[in-house]
C-alpha cells in the first residue's frame, strides 16, 4: 500500500528518537481509537501520539458513534469542532463489533469518507476480506507495532493532504500503485 | 552497587526473560515507546495488565465454578487475557491462553480447569519477573543512571 514518490508532511524517521513530535505547519491528524481493552487502548494511544497524532480513545463502538455524533439515541454532544481524520478500531468487542462500527460509519453520508482501520488478533483471511469489502482502509494484526501505525499514518497523511488540495479545487493526479 | 553493575545486571536479567520465553518482541516495542516525555510508560502499561489479568482470572475461576459452565463466557474472558498478554509481550501467558481456548471449544471441563491453573501459574511467574525487572530499572534511575536499551538478536 506504499505511495510512490509522495512526500508526507510528517517527517519520516528511522529511529523513534529522531521523530519530530511537533507537526510542521499542518494540523495534526486526529485519530479516534476504539478498543474495549484498557491495555490495548493505552498502547495504541501511545503509538499514535509518538506518530504525532492527536488521539481520542474510547472503549466501545457505541461511544465511538456518540463521539462522531452518529448515535441515534443521543444528541450530538457538541463535538463537531473535533474533526476525526482516521478511525482505528478493534474487531472483537462486546456489543458492537469493529465490523459493525465500520458498516455504520460507511453507511453515514457525513462520515463515510473517514478511513477506518481494523485491528484484530485473529489473522483470518475471510475476516480481513469482509472488512476490506465493507470499505476498511487496512487491517492490522495485533499486537500492534509502531511500524504498523507509522505505515498507516504515512500513507494516510499523503491522502489527507491530497484531499485537502482537492477540496481547495486543485486538481492533482493521485500517485498510487 | 554502582550504576554500571546495576545496568549490567538488568541487561542480563532481561535477556534471560527473553531466552526463557517469558517475554517476546512486543515487550521490546513497549520499551521503545518509553522516553523522557513518557518515562513511566512501561510501568503504567504493565500495571494495567496486572489489574486487568487479576480481574479476568477471578472471573474465570467463578465461571468455571458454576454447575453449568458457560463456555462462551469462559472463552470470552480467555480471549481478553490472550489479547492483553499478547499486547505486552507476555508470551507464555499468551500461549497458555491459546491452549485454553482450544479446550473451551471442546467444552472439556477437566481440561479447562487444568488450563486455568496453567494460565494462573504463568501469570504469577511473569508478574514476579516483571516486578523484578521494573524494580531493577527503578534502582538504576534512583541512582542517577539511565536504563540501557535492550538489544536482542531477533
Amino acid at each position: 500500500m506504499a505511495v510512490n514518490g509522495a512526500v508526507t508532511w510528517l517527517r519520516r524517521a528511522e529511529e523513534i528518537d529522531g521523530y519530530d513530535l511537533s507537526a510542521s505547519d499542518s494540523e495534526e491528524v486526529h485519530v479516534l481509537a476504539v478498543d474495549d481493552s484498557l491495555v490495548d487502548r493505552k498502547v495504541i494511544e501511545r503509538l499514535l501520539k509518538i506518530t504525532s497524532c492527536k488521539v481520542t480513545a474510547v472503549d466501545s463502538g457505541r461511544r465511538a458513534l456518540q463521539f462522531l455524533g452518529l448515535d441515534e439515541e443521543k444528541e450530538a454532544n457538541g463535538f463537531d469542532g473535533l474533526k476525526v481524520d482516521l478511525i482505528i478500531t478493534d474487531y472483537c468487542m462486546p456489543g458492537m463489533t469493529g465490523y459493525e462500527l465500520l458498516k455504520k460509519v460507511k453507511e453515514s453520508s457525513a462520515f463515510r469518507e473517514i478511513p477506518v482501520v481494523i485491528m484484530s488478533s485473529e489473522n483470518v483471511i475471510a475476516r480481513i476480506d469482509r472488512c476490506l469489502e465493507e470499505g476498511a482502509e487496512d487491517f492490522i494484526v495485533k499486537p500492534v507495532k509502531l511500524s504498523d501505525v507509522k505505515r498507516i499514518i504515512d500513507y494516510m497523511t499523503t491522502d489527507f493532504r491530497e484531499g485537502e488540495e482537492r477540496r481547495r479545487g486543485i486538481n492533482k493526479r493521485k500517485l498510487r500503485d | 552497587m554502582e550504576v554500571g553493575q546495576m545496568q549490567r545486571r538488568l541487561v542480563d536479567y532481561t535477556k534471560t526473560l527473553f531466552m526463557e520465553g517469558f517475554l517476546d518482541a512486543q515487550f521490546l516495542q513497549l520499551q521503545q515507546l518509553q522516553d523522557e516525555s513518557n518515562p513511566d510508560f512501561v510501568v503504567e502499561v504493565v500495571s494495567l495488565f496486572f489489574d486487568d489479568s487479576e480481574k479476568l482470572l477471578n472471573d474465570l475461576s467463578m465461571a468455571l465454578d458454576q454447575p453449568n459452565v458457560d463456555f462462551k463466557k469462559v472463552d470470552a474472558h480467555v480471549h481478553q487475557l490472550k489479547g492483553s498478554s499478547s499486547s505486552i509481550g507476555a508470551q507464555r501467558v499468551k500461549n497458555a491462553c491459546i491452549a485454553f481456548r482450544n479446550f473451551c471449544e471442546e467444552q472439556n471441563i477437566d481440561a479447562t480447569l487444568r488450563c486455568l491453573q496453567q494460565v494462573k501459574h504463568e501469570y504469577y511467574l511473569v508478574k514476579n519477573k516483571l516486578e523484578t525487572l521494573l524494580r531493577l530499572e527503578q534502582q538504576i534511575v534512583a541512582a542517577g543512571g539511565s536504563i540501557p536499551a535492550t538489544e536482542m538478536g531477533f
